[in-house]
């Protein structure tokens, strides 16, 4: 504790898990983003990669909860806020956007691998062939007009899932920005910049894995895609940085109340998190080494391998801003008078261990869908991936 | 489950009456659900009067089994030294009330105590984000939680700028200052208004032109915390210093 904090300031009441939340939800959301620029936008570039994005969201999706049910005090109530929703709290919402949300690409994906489940079921046999038969829902026959209905749902499932994925993150950002009470969160610009700092951990994170996988699978990669990835990642991260220090230039620029606060709390506890790693290592680092990758002619291979640090840069750099927001903003006492400290626990309830476990599962399953759900193979029948 | 509260809170206790409480008995309350409309309950803080002993923060914890290291109510110390630095301090609540500044190298030329509780605000923040309404306000203007229906999110934790509320595990809810509810409901003050030996803290209808407290606010000029945030507070404060957030 430094200067004075209200007593019941010394217990940090959000900790890692409410890190993590922010964190996964950005990763649906960005990765969501992602698949839509095909099948909205046109970017063919991106074909390739946009049902692996489209699954990776829904893997993310799923464990979305799972930090705010650990965090909660009383998870067996947690389905209160849908039964009995408090509409002037914006965190009543959440069940809602979330299912709303978790429904569109649950569909998505099923139009978007229909085509590909009949081919499967076709030449499949034993337990597979059941599987198969039930994802189909019985019916088990495509042709080229079911193929074309199938491609205009998933069109129009992905224009609908934008908005919501939109607001699924910017409502996280809302609830942080919306709090008057605390002068590092209450800013209209949160929302805004979880959105874009969404975008590009979703990017980042289909790089990243795209890469991965492929380097494990020791198959070819799409250069297209994966150049095409490089460029939106340098661009989105270039909006969600410059928004960050736009709005820390308006607070310093302000100097109202509360920059004085802030001020120390830059300069002191968040001075190597925020100001050292965040903005220098993990936002200039990934922008310079973007730059040249996009900018100038490097050598393929060192070109990829410059796009894989940048994807891991910028996913620590988006992971690091959700810690400076979270923990950050509750360090600052309400009385502008001092700062609380905080250390996460390693093995408690709500600690490293089990927030990296939260944070890997998605991960593990997502390689379990790659056997259901094919995220790379060619495909040769018409699908509408 | 706020009707039980209520119950709880002793409204329906048709029988009981204001001699049952002898002298302790310091204002009225409503005798029945129905008079719950004719009350607002507000609190006054004298800051001039406050002596830091913490007496109330004892009372408080003690009435209301508050979980160690977390405060309904606490006591602020403010210290000023000839150059205008302001010193802040409140250790452990003020629970065991303020040891001398060893730290000062300069004399101090102006000090005071400051009480702080929940400010039972008419637009509170900690109302509004509650996501299930487990957070409510009763008919006679009290901010309450039903802590059976508190899925302790924190997010109203969050939202109190004046960090009243607290989420101890267990029992895994948040709590704040009831203001006593269930004292002032049977005719007797509030456990801390009880224990100040000052009568810096006064506790009353504002609705009721006759109550001490529409008295003392009719006489003294008061301020509240933070108004520039809307919360509209009920809780007053008497000589209350700009330093004081």
């Amino acid at each position: 504790m430094e200067g004075f904090v209200f007593p019941n300031e010394l217990h940090v009441t959000w900790t890692v898990m409410i890190v993590l939340y922010p964190y996964i939800t950005g990763l649906v959301a960005g990765a969501f983003i992602v698949s839509s620029l095909y099948h909205v936008f046109g970017i063919t570039q991106l074909k390739s990669i946009s049902r692996f994005s489209l699954v990776s969201s829904f893997a993310f999706l799923l464990f979305a909860t799972l930090p705010l049910l650990n965090h909660l005090g009383h998870p067996e109530r947690a389905f209160n806020i849908m039964i009995t929703p408090h509409f002037t709290s914006a965190m009543s919402g959440f069940g809602f956007v979330y299912s709303g949300y978790g429904v569109i690409v649950f569909l998505e994906i099923w139009f978007c691998y229909r085509a590909d489940f009949v081919r499967r079921y076709a030449t499949s046999g034993g337990i597979a062939k059941v599987i198969y038969y039930i994802l189909l829902l019985g019916v088990t026959e495509r042709d080229e007009h079911t193929d074309h209905v199938d491609h205009k749902i998933v069109k129009t499932l992905a224009s609908i899932g934008i908005p919501v994925a939109l607001m699924l993150h910017g409502y996280v950002g809302f609830l942080f920005g919306s709090i008057k009470a605390n002068p590092w969160w209450s800013t209209p610009l949160m929302f805004i910049i979880f959105i874009f700092s969404a975008v590009v951990s979703g990017v980042a994170v289909l790089i990243f894995l795209y890469q991965f996988v492929h380097w494990l699978k020791k198959k070819a990669i799409d250069q297209g895609a994966l150049d095409a990835m490089a460029r939106l990642l340098w661009g989105f991260m270039i909006v969600a940085v410059v928004l960050e220090m736009m709005e820390l230039l308006s607070l310093a620029y302000e100097q109202t109340e509360r920059w004085a606060i802030l001020h120390y709390l830059i300069t002191g506890p968040l001075w190597y998190s925020y100001v050292v790693f965040q903005i220098f290592i993990c936002s200039i680092g990934p922008f310079l080494i973007l730059s040249v990758v996009v900018l100038a002619r490097l050598p393929q291979r060192l070109s990829n391998i410059l796009i894989f640090i940048s994807s891991i840069m910028l996913l620590t750099q988006v992971l690091l801003m959700r810690w400076n927001v979270v923990i950050g903003g509750q360090l600052v006492s309400k009385s502008y008078r001092g700062f609380t400290e905080f250390f996460p626990g390693i093995l408690d309830k709500e600690g490293l261990v089990v927030a990296a476990i939260i944070f890997i599962v998605p991960f593990l399953l997502l390689r379990q869908f790659d056997k259901i759900f094919p995220f790379f193979e060619t495909d040769t029948h018409g699908s509408n991936a | 489950m706020r009707l039980a509260l209520y119950n709880a809170a002793g409204i329906c206790v048709g029988s009981m009456t204001l001699s049952a409480f002898g002298k302790l008995t310091e204002f009225d309350f409503p005798k029945d659900l129905k008079d719950l409309g004719k009350f607002d309950w507000g609190f006054v803080v004298d800051t001039t009067r406050c002596i830091g002993c913490g007496s109330c923060v004892r009372a408080c914890k003690a009435e209301n089994k508050v979980p160690d290291g977390y405060f309904r109510t606490w006591v602020e110390r403010y210290e000023f030294d000839a150059d205008e630095a302001v010193l802040v301090d409140s250790p452990k609540g003020a629970i065991e009330s303020f040891k001398e500044n060893h730290t000062k190298d300069k004399p101090i030329v102006k000090g005071f105590f400051v009480p702080k509780l929940c400010n039972h605000c008419r637009n509170s923040a900690c109302t509004q984000v509650c996501p299930v309404g487990a957070t409510f306000e009763s008919p006679d203007g009290v901010v309450l939680i039903d802590k059976t229906y508190c899925i302790g999110c924190g997010y109203c934790v969050q939202a109190c700028p004046y960090g009243c509320r607290y989420l101890a595990h267990p029992p895994g809810t948040a709590d704040k200052c009831t203001l006593c509810y269930h004292r002032i409901h049977r005719g007797l003050p509030t456990a801390c208004v009880g224990a100040c030996p000052r009568q810096a803290r006064i506790c009353g209808n504002l609705k009721d032109p006759k109550s001490e407290i529409r008295r003392i606010m009719n006489e003294r000029r008061y301020h509240v915390l933070k108004p520039d945030l809307g919360t509209n507070p009920k809780c007053f404060y008497i000589g209350l210093d700009q330093e004081v957030k």
